[in-house]
């Protein structure tokens, strides 16, 4: 069946549609806050059903797909789907599950193209692969970062974590040079260039750097503003 | 007897395959070039890893992530009206639009958005209006200067000093407004705050005819965005554009029109929409859309009613502060909804508003309580910008720059 402008329908007759089509699978609809959301049961089946919403359903705006980490239930991820039809002016929500152990389930990129950088997302965040996708990298974090922040596990103070926060950053070539900023210095006073000795800034990439004499007359050796640690 | 010599004529498939070898080498290699994430063009921290050959585009990879702030992380951290803040760093260009896109948000979940009092709904829509302004000169104004045309930006900065000004009367800050509460406002329209604001919109429309002449006929700017990532009305759909960028390519449809939340649909507006989808019409769409901003604004100025800005609800909106110093009940709700948050009801909602930079969504789930289960920011800068894989190749490198100020997005939002 077509649904075109002059069709006046609501998402709640074509949840039940899609019930009708689907049978089991879909569950719902439920309503809350003129919302419906439906339940796909199998992950497996969704780019089937995309698909169909697309087609016979008149779903051609993906808005976004997210994801939420129920932790410690079972299944642990819940990815939930927003569409919209320019035709009908519907929305719907589809929500479906993925356990733990799988954490994987069918992409919908070639549904819509604009699911491709949603996925990234939920895979970059979440760690949620989608089976398929063309290019299922990274999106927001570095290559290479080794956790997903998003989920509940991760605590909001982040992680440290090995790599360098940019993967294909290379030294600058003035770095470690006299009148270079370093980098990562206990304060904007530690890193300005112009407090330190050019003679002894082979130290200077470690941040142990000895104190200019005027500045150590007027702020002291320890106190104050300055290079910190002694010299080993 | 003549010498006899043998003259090879090979077969005309051989010929092409050979004169495609010969073109292959004189293209030679092709070039990877690394735009960003430090290029003007690229308004902020967008990187796009280029595949040149000579120079056409082959392959473009945008790559995005460099102002990540985890917004949605911290979000899950924090009460709803603490939240915010945050939302002014969205889109920097439009924090008004953002605030008030949030708030309705937090109070659909509650259940609260119809009950909003009139005033507060009317100064909300102005503050969009203005934000759409505000968000569209700087987009144009950028646009052009990308392209070569300095002036229209020096032009388009000097009106937008004045909206700062005014934005700086009504809300206390020039640039991080947080003005918007659950449940209202953080204030009322300061005293005089009207005549000043016509005053402005007296003022601006000159602006947008002057900046007109300096481009909509301009053969410099026409030859550089007529025909240039040209999106086609299937594509724009399939790649989930939207705002301006979704109405160049020639789909009339507008979140303000289609679902009108606050009172949009007690005003009169046109929605304008393009027909080629190239990097001009985009900028026509731009153009007229704060002609009509100006209108709806100049609406909401004439209808503004009177009466409180707030919901009448102590459990929603902070009671008046001499009222807590000095009553026990107000004390309670005071100290409740500042350590706890509002209590939101278990479920969970989706709301998209037209901003403009697209359809800013919030997708919210709550357990209850007075933070966010999960909140996911649907930013339409980020979904925007993943058509440009698609949109770039064929394009020369000098047309990247004129791509990229047409569709007019932000970092600050895309990456959250």
């Amino acid at each position: 069946m077509e649904f075109g402008a002059s069709h006046a329908v609501t998402s709640g007759e074509i949840a039940t549609q899609l019930k009708a089509q689907f049978g089991d699978l879909i569950s719902g609809p439920v309503e809350f806050r003129g919302e419906v959301t439906v339940t796909l049961a199998d992950a497996e089946r969704i780019a089937d059903v995309c698909a169909a919403l697309k087609k016979n359903f008149g779903f051609d705006y993906l808005v976004d797909i997210s994801s939420i980490d129920n932790y410690g239930e079972d299944p642990r991820w819940t990815i939930v789907y927003h569409f919209y039809g320019y035709g009908h002016h519907q929305h719907l929500r589809l929500k479906t599950s993925v356990s733990e152990e799988k954490s994987e389930l069918p992409t919908v990129t070639m549904v819509w193209r604009t699911a491709d950088w949603h996925e990234r997302e939920i895979y970059d965040m979440m760690g949620i692969r989608f089976r398929g996708h063309p290019d299922l990298r990274r999106i927001l974090m570095w290559e290479g970062y080794p956790y997903f922040p998003l989920r509940k596990d991760f605590p909001l103070a982040g992680k440290s974590s090995e790599l360098p926060e940019v993967g294909f950053s290379r030294p600058s070539p003035m770095a470690g040079g006299p009148f270079v900023t370093i980098a990562g210095g206990k304060d904007t006073i530690a890193r300005e260039p112009r407090v330190r000795i050019p003679e002894t800034d082979a130290l200077a990439t470690t941040n142990r750097v000895e104190r200019r004499a005027d500045i150590k007359d007027a702020h002291g050796e320890g106190k104050g503003p300055g290079p910190i640690e002694p010299k080993k | 007897m003549p010498e006899v010599r043998d003259i090879q004529i090979p077969e005309p498939s051989a010929r092409v395959a050979s004169a495609a070898d010969e073109l292959q080498d004189m293209q030679g290699e092709k070039m990877v070039l690394n735009m960003g994430p430090s290029h003007p063009a690229t308004h902020g921290v967008l990187r796009i890893v280029l595949e040149l050959d000579g120079e056409i585009i082959t392959k473009a990879a945008p790559d995005v992530g460099y102002l990540h702030r985890g917004d949605e992380k911290i979000a899950e951290n924090m009460t709803y009206t603490q939240f915010i803040p945050y939302t002014d760093r969205l889109d920097y260009l439009a924090p008004l639009a953002n605030n008030v896109a949030y708030a309705l948000a937090v109070e659909k979940l509650m259940g609260i958005d119809k009950q909003l009092p009139p005033r507060c709904q009317f100064i909300r829509v102005i503050c969009c209006e203005l934000a759409r302004i505000s968000a569209h000169l700087l987009g144009m104004g950028a646009f052009a200067l990308d392209i070569g045309a300095i002036t229209v930006f020096l032009h388009t900065f000097t009106e937008r000093e004045k909206l700062y000004n005014l934005f700086e009367s009504l809300t206390g800050a020039r640039f991080t407004t947080s003005y918007t509460r659950i449940g209202g406002l953080s204030r009322d329209l300061p005293p005089g705050w009207v005549e000043q604001c016509r005053k402005f919109l007296e003022e601006v429309v000159i602006n947008f005819d002057e900046t007109e002449t300096f481009l909509t006929r301009n053969k410099i700017f026409t030859d550089r965005t007529q025909g240039v990532g040209v999106v086609s009305r299937e594509d724009a759909i399939d790649f989930g554009l939207t705002g301006p960028n979704l109405r160049g390519s020639n789909v009339n449809f507008d979140m303000r029109r289609a679902h009108p939340y606050l009172v949009y649909d007690q005003l009169e507006f046109d929605v304008p929409y393009g027909t080629t989808g190239d990097a001009y019409d985009r900028y026509l769409v731009r153009i007229e859309e704060m002609r009509q901003s100006v209108r709806i604004v100049r609406q909401c100025l004439d209808k503004l009613p009177g009466g409180p800005v707030n919901v009448p609800d102590m459990k929603v909106i902070l009671p008046p502060k001499e009222r807590v110093l000095t009553k026990m009940e107000e004390l309670i709700h005071h100290f409740i909804n500042v350590t706890q948050g509002v209590n939101v009801p278990p479920g969970e909602i989706y709301f998209g508003a037209e901003n403009p930079k697209g359809e800013l969504g919030f997708y919210i789930n709550s357990k209850g309580g007075g933070t966010p289960y999960r909140m996911k920011i649907r930013s339409p800068s980020f979904v925007n910008l993943s058509i440009m894989s698609h949109l770039l190749p064929g394009h020369m490198v000098s047309d990247i720059t004129a791509i990229l100020g047409s569709f007019d997005f932000v970092m600050g939002e895309c990456d959250r």
